[in-house]
């Protein structure tokens, strides 16, 4: 009987605790929605600058109902997924290379440090003058900004292969292209993956920077157009638009982490 | 007796450090017959790892000649077989991925090898755990058979059990001459543990440092298997230590190293 327990205790104990913990996040945002919704609601803070949440969300039914959010939310989700599908594999390519080949390293790492240093903003109204206030300028926009974490981080954890790995793969023969694919690429995974995820939330960051300075359409484009009409409870629906779809991407990446890095001392299977 | 294997004459190597030149290996002689089991002991400094790299092809830059099977060895390959004192296992990859290395297990072939070698290493139910599931002992099994999978001519092993408790090292000592029975693989083993030295050894060689040179070398004509416990073993093994003991008045004397 007390075996049982015993046995029984410990992983229960855990599986209270995980609710418990995630109890314990939820209480400081409940109290200030709660707060706020009350406040609100006695007239004691504006409701053009802080509509309640009652009435955030009537908005956000609202423009779910009528599909606007959703064509919103989709056309800015292909954006932001285009720009990192393209800077994320270039930072990615680049990162390999010039992790790599110390030849590379010289002839594109300065260039390509010098354009990290200047900032997205900067480059906004060279880009709509080169490219229009179309597609391109906004996913590229995004695409510079995904390249950096990626190329850094890819480059970093080359770098970081121990070289008493590369004895043991020249004791066991590899090929060159072995030592690449069976040795660097799987040691640098857990930078990747860092990089990865990093990339992913500058790809939202620069969709809202594209969107809100240039755009017909897209959340950000529903955000500074509800902006000039002082309709803030859209404000708000798509800051959380935004925060929901940074969180889910990142937590997708995270998922594949837990997979790809089982071997890993810190990941527990 | 059987044929040569490995042929060393005249071996030298140099280091160039911050205080110049400095002489780990002068002339040193060695040969080495096939199906042979050599350990090789000397205080630190005598150039035993320098000797065990430079036979793997992992440092190059020496005078002399080293032939393998009559033929000079020009780089690291997998008719030498190397183990590290640290297992060095790709912490990526499973137990018997790790051995198949760059072999694919889709392979029949390299699918029964592998698992002839897990029997032999006796691993037998770890084949999907990851190295940082293992114990030291059986992280170093696996380097093992890692090295076995690829048929070496010699293996050379750098400490291997160095840094193992007293009994899983003497229980490492046992599977790896069980090992050596059965495959009949030249072992070159460098220790620094005399009695590791003995209990495994058809010839224990003895390096003295600076330079490193060999100072003697001690055939051990014990049968297997061995009982340290013997007075015939403690004879070899007091032989051994008396040899390495005058080494150390040698550097008392040369006021080097103190």
């Amino acid at each position: 009987m007390s075996h049982e327990i015993s046995a029984a205790g410990p992983s229960l104990r855990a599986g209270l605790g995980r609710w418990k913990l995630l109890g314990l996040g939820l209480i400081l945002p409940g109290a200030v929605l709660v707060l706020w919704q009350i406040f609100g609601q006695l007239g004691y803070i504006s409701d053009l600058l802080f509509p309640t949440p009652l009435v955030i969300l009537k908005a956000f039914a609202g423009l779910a109902q009528s599909g606007d959010l959703w064509d919103h939310f989709r056309i800015s989700a292909v954006r932001a997924l285009a720009g990192f599908a393209l800077g994320g594999s270039l930072g990615l390519l680049f990162g390999i290379l010039v992790g790599l080949f110390a030849k590379v390293e010289k002839m594109f790492d300065p260039t390509l440090q010098m354009i990290r240093m200047i900032p997205s903003l900067a480059v906004v109204p060279l880009f709509i003058l080169w490219f229009g206030i179309g597609e391109e300028s906004k996913i590229l926009l995004i695409a510079k900004g995904a390249f950096f974490p990626l190329y850094i981080n890819t480059y970093l954890g080359i770098r970081n292969v121990d070289n008493k790995w590369f004895e043991v793969t020249r004791v066991l023969g590899y090929s060159r292209i072995q030592q690449i694919r069976r040795l660097v690429i799987p040691a640098a995974l857990p930078n990747i993956l860092l990089g990865t995820r990093l990339s992913i939330g500058l790809s939202w960051l620069g969709l809202v920077v594209a969107e809100l300075i240039a755009s017909t359409s897209g959340v950000g484009y529903m955000m500074s157009d509800a902006r000039q009409f002082a309709d803030t409870p859209v404000v708000f629906v798509g800051i959380i638009v935004f925060a929901a779809a940074g969180l889910i991407t990142d937590y997708i990446v995270r998922l594949g982490e837990r997979r790809l890095l089982r071997w890993k001392e810190s990941y527990s299977r | 007796m059987a044929e040569t294997l490995l042929n060393i004459t005249a071996l030298s190597k140099s280091f160039e450090t911050a205080k110049g030149r400095v002489e780990a290996l002068h002339k040193v002689d060695l040969n080495i017959r096939e199906g042979e089991f050599i350990t090789v002991i000397g205080p630190s400094g005598c150039g035993k790892s320098t000797l065990l790299r430079i036979i793997a092809g992992l440092d190059g830059q020496y005078s002399g000649t080293i032939t393998l099977g009559g033929q000079n060895i020009t780089g690291p390959g997998i008719d030498k077989g190397f183990i590290f004192q640290e297992h060095r296992l790709f912490p990526w990859l499973t137990v018997e991925k790790n051995i198949a290395a760059d072999l694919s297990l889709r392979d029949p072939e390299v699918r029964r090898k592998v698992d002839e070698l897990i029997e032999l290493v006796k691993l037998r139910g770890f084949e999907k755990a990851y190295p940082k599931e293992l114990s030291g002992g059986m992280a170093q099994r696996v380097a093992i058979a890692r090295a076995l999978l690829r048929n070496p001519r010699v293996l050379l092993l750098d400490e291997p059990f160095g840094a193992l408790d007293a009994f899983t090292r003497a229980h490492m000592q046992d599977v790896l001459l069980d090992i050596w029975r059965r495959n009949q693989t030249t072992m070159i083993f460098v220790t620094h543990d005399i009695d590791e030295a003995v209990f495994l050894a058809n010839r224990v060689v003895i390096l003295k440092p600076r330079p490193g040179q060999i100072k003697s070398i001690v055939p051990i004509d014990l049968p297997y298997p061995r009982k340290k416990t013997t007075s015939s073993f403690q004879e070899l093994r007091l032989r051994v230590l008396k040899l390495l003991d005058s080494l150390d008045e040698l550097e008392l004397t040369d006021g080097a190293g103190i």
